[in-house]
C-alpha cells in the first residue's frame, strides 16, 4: 500500500526547518534587548555628558548668586527659590483638590452620566499638551483674575496641569483598600465620612502620597506653560510675596541653553544636575513609600 | 447634625470633582474666545490657504501650514524611532523576559519618560546636533532631525509600556494553544500575541504621536524658529508649540494681533491632540478582542 506523502493541510503556513524557526525567535529576542539597551544607553550618555559638563560649575557661589551676563558670576539662587515657592503653592492647591475629587468619584459618585462625564473629562485633561495649560493660565489667571505673571498664577496653572495625575493615582490607591476595612467600620455604626476619614484614607495614604510626589516631579520639570504665562527668564531677585514675578529652574536652564556661548551651556548643565538630583530624590521617596505600602498590605 | 455634616462633605467633594470640568471649560473658552478675536481680524480662509507664516513681519502672512508641517515632520521622525524600538522592547518584555527581569527593566525604561523635556532639548542641541554634524553635511545648528530623534527616545517608554500592557493582557491560553500546535516563540509572539494585542498597540502609537505633536521644549530649543514649509530635516523649522514659545518670550502687548495668533495656533494644537486622544480611546474600545 502506497504511503500518502502529501503535506498535511496548513503545513505551508510553517517553515519546515525547525532550527531556522527557532533562530527567528532568537533574532527577535536580541533585537528586543538591543532596543531596550539603546534607550537606556542614550539615558546613560545624557546623564554622563551632563555631569561632565555641569559638575565643575557647581560650588557655593552657584547657589548664592543670581543670574548674570557673565557666566562666571551666574547662579541659580532666584531659580531655586522660585521653584520652591511655586511648588509649595502648587501642592497646596492640587493635593486637596485632587484627593477630594478622587474621593467623590470613588466613594460617593452615583453610577450615572455625570460621573462618567467627569471621569472621561479627567482622562482627556491628562492628554492636553502642557503648553495649552499655559494659554489657559494666561487668560484666566494672569488676565481675568489679574494675578499678573506671578508665582500664584504659575502655581494655579501647574495645579491644573497635575490635577489629573493626582486624581487617577488617588483613585487607584482608594480602590486598593480592601472592602473589609469599610465593612468593619460600617458594622460598628460609623457614618460614611467617619469610615473614609478614619479608615479608608489612612489605608490609602502611602499610595496617595506616591501619586502626589510623581505629580510634583512632573510639575517641577515643566517649562512650557510657565513660559507661556510669561514667567521671566532673567530674574535678579528672590520673590517676596506670591504676587511677585519669578523664574524657575527649567526656565533658567532653557535661558542658558538658548545662549550661543558654551560657558552658558555648561551653566545649563550644572542647573540640570541640580534639577535631576531633586527629581531622583523625590522618586526614591516615592519608591520607598510604595514598597512600604506593598509590605504592609502583604504583612 | 451628623446627617448635615455628611451632606456638606459630599457637596464639597462633588465641587472638587467638578473642578476638572471647570478646567476643561476654561481651556475651551479661553482658546475659543481669543481665537474668535483673531479670526475677526484675519480671515479663516487665509489661515488655511496661505503657505507662509509671517505674522511678526511687516508683510503679514497667516498660513498655518508651515507650523503644522514642521510639527508633523519632527513627530514623524520621533515615531520612526519610538515605534520600532518601543514595539521590539514591548515584545521582549512581554514574551521573552523573565518576570524578574521585566520588573527591573520596565521601571528603568520609564526613567526616560521622567526626565524633564527641557533637559532633552539641551541634549538635542548641545550633544546630538554637533555629533550628527560630524557625518551629515549641511546640518544646521537648529534642525528637525536631532529634535525628532531625541523626542523619539523620549516617547519610547510610552509606546513600550502601553504596548507591553496590551501584549501581557493577552490570555496565556492563546499562547499555549500556539505552542501546542508546534509554533515557536517567534511565531507565537508575531502571529498570536501581536494580532491579539493590535488595538492596544495602535492606541499606544496614536498616543505617542499626540504626545510628540504637543511636545514643546525639545523642538523650541533644537528645531529652530524659522517657519518654513519643507521636508528637509537638516534645516531650521518652527513647530506650532515652538511658535507659541517664541511669541511668549517676547514682550507682546495684550490684545495685539501677535498675542492673538498664539491662541489660534494653540486651538489648532488642542483640536489636533484631542482628536488623536479620542481616536486612540475609540480604537481600544472598538477593536479590542474581549476574552473571558
Amino acid at each position: 500500500m502506497a504511503v500518502d506523502v502529501r503535506p498535511l493541510p496548513g503545513a505551508d503556513l510553517f517553515d519546515q526547518r525547525l532550527s531556522y524557526r527557532k533562530k527567528q525567535g532568537n533574532i527577535l529576542m536580541v533585537m528586543g534587548v538591543a532596543s531596550i539597551l539603546i534607550g537606556l544607553g542614550v539615558l546613560a550618555i545624557l546623564v554622563v555628558d551632563i555631569l561632565i559638563r555641569g559638575l565643575p560649575w557647581i560650588d557655593a557661589q552657584f547657589f548664592t548668586s543670581f543670574d548674570s551676563r557673565f557666566a562666571a558670576n551666574a547662579g541659580v539662587k532666584a531659580a531655586v527659590a522660585g521653584t520652591a515657592y511655586m511648588m509649595f503653592f502648587t501642592i497646596l492647591v492640587a493635593l486637596p483638590l485632587g484627593v477630594m475629587a478622587a474621593l467623590y468619584l470613588e466613594e460617593y459618585a452615583p453610577d450615572h452620566w455625570i460621573t462618567s462625564f467627569i471621569q472621561i473629562n479627567i482622562s482627556n485633561l491628562a492628554g492636553v499638551p502642557s503648553i495649552v495649560y499655559g494659554l489657559l493660565g494666561l487668560t484666566v489667571f494672569v488676565r481675568f483674575l489679574e494675578l499678573g505673571r506671578s508665582v500664584l498664577a504659575g502655581s494655579f496653572t501647574m495645579a491644573l496641569l497635575v490635577l489629573p495625575i493626582i486624581v487617577v493615582a488617588t483613585q487607584e490607591a482608594l480602590r486598593a483598600v480592601p472592602s473589609g476595612v469599610r465593612d468593619a467600620s460600617y458594622g460598628v455604626g460609623a457614618t460614611k465620612w467617619q469610615t473614609i476619614w478614619h479608615h479608608v484614607l489612612p489605608h490609602a495614604l502611602p499610595g496617595i502620597l506616591t501619586g502626589n510626589i510623581l505629580a510634583a516631579s512632573r510639575a517641577i520639570g515643566e517649562t512650557a506653560p510657565l513660559i507661556t504665562i510669561g514667567a521671566l527668564t532673567f530674574v535678579p531677585f528672590v520673590p517676596n510675596s506670591p504676587l511677585d514675578r519669578f523664574t524657575v529652574l527649567p526656565i533658567q536652564i532653557f535661558n542658558w541653553t538658548s545662549k550661543p556661548q558654551t560657558e552658558f551651556h555648561a551653566l545649563a548643565a550644572a542647573a540640570i544636575v541640580i534639577l535631576l538630583a531633586v527629581l531622583l530624590l523625590m522618586n526614591s521617596l516615592a519608591i520607598v513609600l510604595r514598597n512600604r505600602a506593598v509590605r504592609r498590605r502583604a504583612g | 447634625m451628623r446627617l448635615l455634616r455628611e451632606r456638606t462633605i459630599q457637596s464639597v467633594l462633588f465641587a472638587a470633582a467638578a473642578s476638572g470640568i471647570l478646567a476643561t471649560f476654561g481651556i475651551i473658552f479661553s482658546l475659543a474666545g481669543e481665537t474668535l478675536h483673531f479670526f475677526q481680524q484675519v480671515s479663516i480662509l487665509r489661515f488655511f490657504t496661505e503657505t507662509e507664516w509671517t505674522p511678526l513681519f511687516s508683510i503679514q502672512k497667516f498660513g498655518i501650514w508651515p507650523l503644522v508641517s514642521a510639527t508633523f515632520l519632527t513627530s514623524f521622525i520621533a515615531l520612526m524611532i519610538a515605534v520600532p524600538l518601543g514595539l521590539l522592547a514591548a515584545t521582549y518584555l512581554s514574551e521573552f523576559a523573565s518576570p524578574r527581569l521585566r520588573g527591573a527593566l520596565k521601571p528603568a525604561l520609564e526613567v526616560l519618560a521622567g526626565v524633564p523635556t527641557v533637559v532633552y532639548g539641551f541634549f538635542a542641541l548641545v550633544v546630538v546636533t554637533p555629533f550628527l554634524q560630524g557625518f551629515i553635511p549641511g546640518l544646521s545648528t537648529f534642525n528637525s532631525l536631532s529634535a525628532g530623534l531625541v523626542m523619539g527616545i523620549m516617547i519610547l517608554p510610552l509606546v513600550a509600556s502601553l504596548s507591553e500592557d496590551a501584549m501581557s493582557s493577552v490570555p496565556s491560553g492563546l499562547r499555549e494553544g500556539g505552542y501546542a500546535m508546534g509554533a515557536t516563540r517567534f511565531e507565537v509572539a508575531t502571529r498570536v500575541v501581536f494580532p491579539a494585542a493590535i488595538s492596544g498597540v495602535i492606541a499606544s502609537i496614536i498616543l505617542a504621536l499626540s504626545r510628540a505633536v504637543g511636545e514643546t521644549m525639545v523642538v523650541a530649543i533644537a528645531a529652530g524658529q524659522n517657519p518654513t514649509l519643507t521636508l528637509d530635516v537638516r534645516v531650521p523649522v518652527e513647530t506650532m508649540t515652538a511658535y507659541i514659545v517664541q511669541v511668549s518670550l517676547g514682550d507682546t502687548p495684550y490684545g495685539s494681533l501677535a498675542y492673538l495668533t498664539i491662541f489660534a495656533v494653540g486651538s489648532m494644537l488642542f483640536v489636533l491632540t484631542l482628536l488623536m486622544n479620542v481616536l486612540s480611546h475609540w480604537v481600544v474600545r472598538h477593536f479590542r478582542e474581549v476574552y473571558d
